[in-house]
């Protein structure tokens, strides 16, 4: 075997165990949430859908699943429609202050989550938030905009600009524009972006975790699992939860995959 | 929002430069104002709630508003903070540093060494983990070092171990490095797909060797994005609650659990204002000092 050969070997053996070590906490989450074993060691200890008979037994997790749906349901809306508009506006105008306003839409992911959620905790207090559903996805809006605004910025930049203004100059008003012409063409974006929200809210369990009160959502029933002992029904909602959030982020880049693809085989 | 679509207000009435001017500016309010509402009501004014409320005070187990520096005393002079913040900011550089380290043959590989297409699809696959359940995955890696857990079944033959991680330093990096090292990947996969291949070649038709290419070449070119790769590790590593809470042992706490112990179960509000008001104020200054470093130096070069 040649050097080169060799190096390149090195190499893909080096990065195979940088990614066994990323998806390895997932994989074995799955795997052993068939095992019949309470404790998840080897050797495997025979096949078992006990521990997912167990967590559908339970209330509080049923409670937490359907607060989960409904949160990242809404939260997914909204925050694709602002995540839109944010988008829209950098895209059409120029304006005084629009530094500060993208700034203002793009930030909230690079503050830590648990600072946003005692913020939100502190100032739902005070607004009769705290403790509901509305409080939670008022939270998961503000984190999840961005994605969306990104997710259709990035669709909006192989727009012409000339192509509205041509649309306007024909008569037809900035309405009938946006229904049209923009919405449509941004349509894979959108529906991404509604995927990727809907993943991030479903993910979600700091702000959830300050802002719920008794309203748990999924991830926040984890966390307060994750305090008691080794149970392996925590896999078992980690598998549904992981199944859930996968096929959402898969879609959404399948979505997006075909976008760029397309705007390749235009351009070339 | 199914809005009537053409001919907004004026009824038979042709487009008039002024109905046109009303049309055009209530369409700019309408996509341009709820999301800078929405950000600002339910994120600069809880943020800016939560800086006044350091000036609040506990009375009798219930917040006054108050104009009072004692939250800030006590918490700039308080052992414990400064113990964690040393702690804490001390470990996020040390994940941004061993992030950055061991992802980089990884983004190397993916950027020169293999197709296009297998490295849509690496790339991909490095999405998932970032949006994809985070607990659960600290669990998991809780099992994996726990005492009876794989690795230490898999050492115990070969005469090595038991490995101690769980409730220690290190406990925590590698929760950290769970929840970065996808993202530090993926980043500077970017970083350095973006350095001209032209460059690279020239670098090599000059009989410069592999690794100096990679030294005077590669890395300075893809400066701006390594730089930010690593201060992504930081910043994540610095907010972190669950890594340290759970492979940590919370002992010692990091400023993440300060805020959640004052919030949870102190239920001092004011002082857990405090600590994140610091943590923003450290994360911002970090960031502006790696934008700097990134940005700034390359100008002074010709």
């Amino acid at each position: 075997m040649s050097m080169a050969a060799l190096r390149r070997l090195l190499l893909l053996a080096y990065t195979g165990v940088v990614f066994a070590f990323i998806f390895a906490p997932i994989v074995s989450t799955i795997v052993f949430s068939f095992n019949a074993d309470r404790f998840p060691s080897l050797p495997w200890g025979g096949f078992s859908l006990q521990w997912y008979e167990a967590i559908f037994a339970d209330a509080t997790i049923q409670r937490g699943l359907i607060n989960s749906l409904i949160v990242a349901g809404v939260t997914c809306v909204i925050a694709t429609f602002l995540g839109f508009s944010a988008a829209y506006v950098d895209y059409r105008y120029r304006f005084l202050g629009k530094s500060v306003y993208l700034a203002l839409a793009a930030l909230p992911p690079t503050v830590p989550v648990v600072i946003l959620g005692v913020a939100l905790l502190t100032f739902e207090g005070r607004v009769g938030l705290s403790g509901t559903l509305p409080g939670i996805i008022v939270g998961h809006v503000v984190l999840s905009t961005p994605f969306a605004m990104a997710l259709v910025r990035m669709r909006l930049a192989d727009l012409d600009p000339d192509i509205e203004r041509a649309a306007w100059n024909l008569g037809a008003s900035p309405w009938a524009t946006m229904f049209g012409v923009i919405v449509p063409f941004c349509a894979p974006a959108i529906l991404a972006a509604i995927f990727l929200t809907a993943a991030v809210s479903f993910d979600e369990f700091m702000i959830a975790w300050f802002v719920s009160g008794v309203n748990e959502t999924l991830p926040v029933r984890v966390l307060a699992m994750l305090q008691g002992q080794v149970s392996p029904r925590i896999n078992a909602i980690g598998a549904i939860v992981f199944g859930v959030s996968i096929t959402l982020i898969v879609l959404a880049q399948m979505l997006l995959g075909r976008m760029s693809g397309r705007a390749a085989r235009k351009k070339g | 929002m199914s809005e009537p679509l053409p001919t907004p207000d004026t009824g038979t009435a042709p487009f008039t430069a002024t109905s046109r001017r009303a049309t055009a500016a209530r369409f700019a309010m309408f996509w341009g104002a709820p999301p800078a509402l929405w950000q600002a009501a339910f994120f600069l004014v809880p943020l800016g709630f939560l800086v006044a409320m350091t000036f609040w005070s506990v009375k009798s187990f219930r917040l006054t508003p108050d104009a009072t520096l004692a939250n800030w005393t006590f918490i700039l002079n308080a052992g414990f903070f400064r113990n964690a913040y040393v702690y804490t900011f001390w470990l996020s550089a040390l994940t941004a540093v061993i992030a950055s380290v061991a992802a980089f043959p990884a983004a190397y590989t993916l950027a020169y060494k293999v197709s296009p297409a297998t490295r849509r699809f690496m790339i991909f696959m490095l999405v998932v983990p970032f949006f994809t359940s985070y607990p659960v995955r600290i669990y998991s890696t809780q099992i994996f070092f726990s005492p009876q857990g794989i690795i230490n079944t898999v050492l115990a033959p070969l005469g090595l171990g038991p490995l101690q991680v769980l409730n220690t330093p290190t406990g925590t990096v590698v929760g950290y490095l769970v929840l970065t090292l996808p993202l530090v990947v993926l980043l500077q996969t970017f970083a350095l797909a973006n350095v001209p291949r032209t460059l690279i070649e020239a670098a090599h038709n000059l009989g410069c060797g592999r690794f100096r290419t990679i030294g005077t070449v590669i890395i300075p070119s893809a400066r701006i994005g390594l730089i930010v790769a690593g201060t992504f590790a930081f910043v994540l590593a610095f907010g972190d609650y669950v890594a340290p809470t759970y492979l940590g042992g919370s002992r010692p706490p990091t400023l993440s659990i300060l805020i959640a112990d004052q919030v949870k179960s102190g239920n001092n509000w004011p002082r857990a204002s405090v600590v994140a008001v610091m943590m923003i104020v450290t994360l911002m200054v970090v960031m502006l000092v790696m934008i700097g470093l990134a940005y700034g130096r390359r100008k002074e070069r010709p």
